[in-house]
C-alpha cells in the first residue's frame, strides 16, 4: 500500500516536469521581447536592458529554466505585468470563486448522472435508454455559453427567479452564495452529467452481464439491490476514472462560465490575463490547473483501493 | 523449421486483404441511422457554406449606422462597398454596428467547416507521425509518451487560449493551437494499433522480405488503423468547432471582423438582455453542426470500430 502511494507519487514527477517545460517553452516562443513587454512603450534601451537582466533572461535558456522552476518550487510564480502583484498572490484570492463552482457542480453532475445511467442501463434499449443517450450526444454538442445564455434568459430574464450574474462570498452567507452559483453549475454540469451518465450505462451494463446478477436475481434479492449493491458497485472504477478524467472538461468550461455569469474566479482570470497577455499569469494558471489535474487523478487512483478491494497495490 | 517461400507470404497477405473487403463496413455505415441524419444535417450545411452569397445574403463586412440593433425580420437599409444604399430585410435582426446577422452567420458556417476539418486534418496527421514513431521506434517511445502524457496534463482550451494569446489569431493559428492538445489522444490510439499490427503475420511477412521500415508503417501498418481514427478525427472535428467558437466568443480567437458564430455571439454579448438574438441564432447553428458531426461520429464508431463501440 504504502509502496504503491509513493510509487503513484514518483510517477507524476516527470509528468509535472514535463507540463512546466512545455509551459515554460510556452513562454520562450512569445514573438515579444517580454522585458520590453514589462517596461512599456515609453521605456528606454537601457531601461528595458536592466529589466532583462533583474528577471535573468540575459542567461542561457537552460539557467532560465532552473532559475524559473526553482522560483516556482518554492511557490513563487512570478510577477503579474498587468495587476503588478505575485501571481501566486492573485490565484489565491481567486480560489474560492472557482472552487465552490466545480465542488458544486462536481456534486450536482454525480447525483443526477450515475442514478441515470444505472437506470438507462437496467433498461437497456428502452425509451429511457434512448432519451439519455440522445441527451448525452446534446449535452456534447450544445456550447457552454450557448446554454449560459439560454439559462440566464429563460430563469433569470423571464421568470426572475434567480440573480443574473455576478458572485457573493461564502462568507456573506451560504443562500446568497448559493442562488448565485445555481445557474452557473447547472449550466458547467451538462456537459459532465453527458460524460459520466454515458460511462456509467457502459459499465453497468456490463456488470449486468455477469454471473454473479443472475446468482444474485436467483436468490430473490430486489432488483433495486441487485442494480444498487451488485451492478453499481462493480461498475464504479470506470464511474471514478471519468470523473478524474472530466476535469480537463470542467476546467475548460470554468474559463466559459465565469466570463459569461461574471464569477470573479480563476477562469476569468486566466481569460483576461490572456486578452492582456499577461505572460506570467497565464504561466501561473496553466501551471496551476494542470497541477491540480493531475493531483486529482493521482486522488482518483487511490480511491480504487476503496471501491474496488480486489486491486491491491 | 522450415521456411515459408515468397509465394506462400504472398498468399498471406492476399488472404488479409480479403477479409478486410469481406467486412462491407461501408454497407453497415450507409445502413446506420445516426449516419444517415447526421449526413443529411451536414449536406445541408455544407450546401449553406458553398451557396453563401447566393442565399440572400448581403457581404457579411457591411453596416450601416442607420440600421443599428434592430429586431429579427426588420426592414432597413444597408450602405454596399460601392456606397451605394440598398433595402434589405433582417431575417435574423442586425447587431450594434448595423451589420446582417443572418449574413454574418450564414457566412460563419464556412469558418466553422474549414477551421473543424482542418484541425482534424492536423491533429490527425501529426497524431499518426508521432504514433507511428513510438509504436514502431522502440527508442523514440519513451521520450515521445512522456511529453504526450504532459501534454494530455494540461486542459485543451487552456493550450488553445494560450497558444492563440501568444501567436496573435488568424486562421492558420487558431487551427494549429486548436489541433495540438488534440495530438496525444491520435497518438495513443495509433501507438496502441501499431503494437498490436506489428505482431501479424503479414508485418513479419513484409519485414522478412526486407520492405523499407516507411513502406511496412505507411503500406502494412496504417490502412488497417483507418477505421477508428476516422472515428477519432469526427470527434475531433466536432470538438474543434465548439473551441473555435469558445475562442471567438473570449475574444482571442479569430479577428472580429471574420464572421464566425464565435464572434458574432461575442459582439452581442454586451446587450444580451435587450437583444438576445444574436446569440440565440448563432448559438443554434453551432450547436446543431456540432450535434451533426457528433451523430456522424457515434454512428461511425458503431459501425466501424465494434471495439470502441462496446466500451462505451
Amino acid at each position: 500500500m504504502l509502496t504503491f502511494l509513493a510509487r503513484r507519487l514518483l510517477a507524476t514527477i516527470p509528468v509535472l516536469l514535463v507540463v512546466a517545460v512545455l509551459v515554460f517553452l510556452m513562454l520562450r516562443l512569445t514573438p515579444g521581447d517580454p522585458a520590453a513587454i514589462l517596461a512599456g512603450d515609453a521605456a528606454s534601451t537601457e531601461q528595458i536592458a536592466r529589466i532583462r537582466a533583474s528577471l535573468g533572461l540575459d542567461q542561457p535558456v537552460i539557467v532560465q529554466f532552473g532559475l524559473w522552476i526553482g522560483n516556482v518550487l518554492s511557490g513563487d510564480l512570478g510577477e503579474s505585468f498587468y495587476y503588478k502583484t505575485k501571481v501566486a498572490t492573485l490565484i489565491g484570492q481567486r480560489l474560492e470563486p472557482t472552487v465552490s463552482l466545480a465542488a458544486l457542480t462536481i456534486l450536482l453532475a454525480v447525483l443526477v448522472a450515475v442514478p441515470l445511467g444505472a437506470i438507462a442501463a437496467w433498461r437497456f434499449g428502452g425509451w429511457f435508454d434512448r432519451a439519455l443517450m440522445g441527451f448525452a450526444v446534446m449535452g456534447f454538442s450544445v456550447p457552454v455559453f450557448v446554454l449560459a445564455y439560454l439559462l440566464i434568459w429563460f430563469v433569470s430574464l423571464k421568470l426572475g427567479w434567480l440573480p443574473v450574474q455576478g458572485y457573493v462570498r461564502l462568507s456573506e452567507g451560504p443562500l446568497p452564495w448559493f442562488r448565485q452559483l445555481v445557474l452557473p453549475s447547472i449550466t458547467l454540469s451538462v456537459i459532465y452529467i453527458a460524460l459520466i451518465a454515458r460511462v456509467t450505462r457502459a459499465s453497468v451494463l456490463e456488470a449486468l452481464g455477469e454471473d454473479y446478477i443472475r446468482t444474485a436475481r436467483a436468490k430473490g434479492l430486489t432488483e433495486a439491490r441487485v442494480l444498487v449493491r451488485h451492478a453499481l458497485a462493480n461498475a464504479a472504477v470506470p464511474i471514478v476514472t471519468v470523473i478524474g478524467i472530466g476535469i480537463a472538461l470542467l476546467i475548460g468550461g470554468v474559463v466559459v462560465t465565469e466570463s459569461v455569469y461574471a464569477i470573479p474566479g480563476l477562469g476569468r482570470l486566466t481569460v483576461d490575463a490572456v486578452l492582456a497577455r499577461d505572460f506570467p499569469t497565464i504561466q501561473g494558471v496553466i501551471l496551476f490547473f494542470s497541477f491540480v489535474y493531475v493531483l486529482i487523478n493521482l486522488l482518483v487512483d487511490m480511491s480504487y483501493l476503496f471501491f474496488d478491494p480486489r486491486i491491491r497495490y | 523449421m522450415e521456411t515459408p517461400n515468397l509465394k506462400q507470404y504472398q498468399a498471406l497477405s492476399i488472404e488479409a486483404a480479403a477479409v478486410r473487403r469481406q467486412e462491407g463496413a461501408w454497407q453497415r455505415v450507409q445502413r446506420n441511422w445516426s449516419v444517415r441524419i447526421a449526413g443529411a444535417m451536414l449536406a445541408v450545411l455544407i450546401a449553406v457554406a458553398l451557396a453563401a452569397p447566393w442565399l440572400g445574403t448581403v457581404d457579411p463586412t457591411l453596416f450601416d449606422a442607420g440600421s443599428r440593433d434592430l429586431y429579427p425580420g426588420r426592414s432597413g437599409e444597408i450602405t454596399t462597398l460601392e456606397g451605394e444604399t440598398v433595402k434589405h430585410t433582417f431575417w435574423m435582426g442586425s447587431d450594434s454596428l448595423g451589420r446582417d446577422i443572418y449574413s454574418r452567420v450564414i457566412y460563419g458556417t464556412r469558418v466553422s467547416l474549414i477551421v473543424g476539418v482542418l484541425c482534424a486534418l492536423l491533429a490527425l496527421a501529426l497524431g499518426i507521425v508521432c504514433g507511428l514513431a513510438s509504436g514502431y521506434l522502440r527508442w523514440l517511445d519513451g521520450i515521445l509518451m512522456r511529453v504526450m502524457d504532459g501534454l494530455m496534463a494540461i486542459p485543451a482550451i487552456l493550450i488553445a487560449i494560450a497558444l492563440v494569446a501568444l501567436w496573435r489569431g488568424s486562421l492558420a493559428t487558431v487551427v494549429v493551437a486548436i489541433a495540438i492538445p488534440e495530438i496525444p489522444r491520435v497518438t495513443r490510439l495509433v501507438r496502441s494499433l501499431v503494437l498490436s499490427i506489428r505482431e501479424e503475420p503479414y508485418v513479419e511477412a513484409a519485414i522478412s522480405l526486407g520492405t523499407p521500415t516507411l513502406k511496412i508503417l505507411f503500406g502494412h501498418i496504417l490502412p488497417n488503423c483507418i477505421a477508428p481514427l476516422v472515428v477519432q478525427g469526427t470527434f475531433i472535428c466536432a470538438f474543434s468547432i465548439l473551441v473555435e467558437a469558445i475562442l471567438s466568443f473570449l475574444g482571442v480567437g479569430l479577428p472580429p471582423d471574420i464572421p464566425t458564430w464565435g464572434n458574432v455571439m461575442a459582439e452581442g454579448r454586451q446587450q444580451f438582455n435587450d437583444y438576445p438574438h444574436n446569440i440565440f441564432f448563432p448559438g443554434v447553428f453551432l450547436a446543431v453542426t456540432v450535434l451533426a458531426v457528433n451523430m456522424l461520429g457515434d454512428g461511425l464508431r458503431d459501425t466501424l470500430d465494434p471495439k470502441m463501440a462496446k466500451r462505451l
